[in-house]
């Protein structure tokens, strides 16, 4: 097992991945709006959990045991990251403790989540069957 | 008639071509043995749950996804520097957080999902909503001075390459 540059760079990654989840976690108590807030546990998500994640696919390269779960593991964070912070955002939605209030869709009448009635629900637009 | 029959069998290609990957990736040791068993899953799995899932979904240029991908992940490097900065070194009070409507021009699920994702991935910006008739996107941006420029940024940036990728 050879030593140097791959140490270097192990060691890096897990340096920026840490400091960037310490960041989000800064962010967390020092950001006042709730939706400001949400914003910083989605960087950590992202880079910090990302090159950690990139430290282990190294290490375990240089010791000759390669494995690629992390990897999968960086794809499914990435998927269902989004999914999450979605959620949440619509929680304060529906509880309107934004300080401004939203702007007005484009084109459309209201933003999904504030429909009450059924024909105001995001229908699939224009899906071209196949067949 | 012979198309009939192998759309039949493979009622959703990609599916089938991630889940050989992702297959190849769990197993961690790539293999003849596991390069088989991964085929049979992407074969048999897709073929017994197309009853669940008529539409085939529209990806009409896949192999641009790996520049997309790429452009995204650097951005997603700048980005969450510029963010640290900002929460960091930046006061409360000169934190201008902003909603931003953008108004979408690509039309199908996929498409307005994986922009959705982008957004959200991307440091300082987060996709919150969708408009009823799914014209518009609701985003959330931590610092925008100027949320014309950051939507123009988001359909320049993003959802051209994704029109050209889904539609």
């Amino acid at each position: 097992m050879t030593h140097g540059y791959i140490d270097i760079a192990i060691a890096a990654a897990l340096v920026i991945g840490g400091l960037f989840t310490l960041v989000g976690s800064v962010g967390l108590l020092k950001l006042r709006a709730p939706m400001a807030r949400l914003h910083a546990p989605t960087k950590a998500s992202t880079l910090g959990v990302g090159s950690i994640l990139l430290a282990s696919v190294l290490f375990a390269f240089a010791s000759d045991a390669p494995s690629y779960h992390e990897l999968l593991i960086i794809a499914f964070l990435f998927m269902t990251a989004p999914v999450s912070a979605y959620f949440i955002s619509k929680v304060h939605i529906h509880l309107q403790n934004q300080r401004d209030p939203l702007p007005k869709p484009a084109r459309d009448r209201i933003w999904a989540t504030m429909a009450k009635r059924e024909e105001d629900t995001p229908s699939v637009p224009e899906m071209k069957s196949e067949n | 008639m012979a198309t009939r029959y192998i759309r039949r069998l493979f009622p959703h290609p990609l599916l089938s071509v991630a889940l050989v990957i992702v297959w190849q990736f769990l197993s961690n040791d790539p293999s003849i043995n596991s390069l088989v068993f991964g085929v049979i899953l992407g074969v048999l799995l897709p073929f017994a749950t197309a009853a669940y899932w008529p539409d085939r979904p529209q990806v009409t240029r896949p192999w641009k996804l790996i520049p997309y991908g790429l452009i995204v992940a650097w951005d997603i490097i700048t980005a969450n520097i510029t963010v640290a900065m900002i929460v960091l070194f930046k006061r409360n009070d000169d934190i201008h957080s902003k909603w931003i409507s953008i108004p979408l021009d690509v039309r199908t699920p996929e498409a307005i999902t994986a922009l959705a994702g982008t957004i959200t991935l991307t440091p300082g910006t987060v996709s919150v909503d969708l408009s009823n008739e799914g014209h518009a996107l609701l985003v959330h941006a931590l610092h925008a001075d100027n949320p014309e420029k950051v939507a123009r940024k988001i359909k320049q940036r993003y959802e051209r390459r994704l029109k050209e990728i889904f539609e």
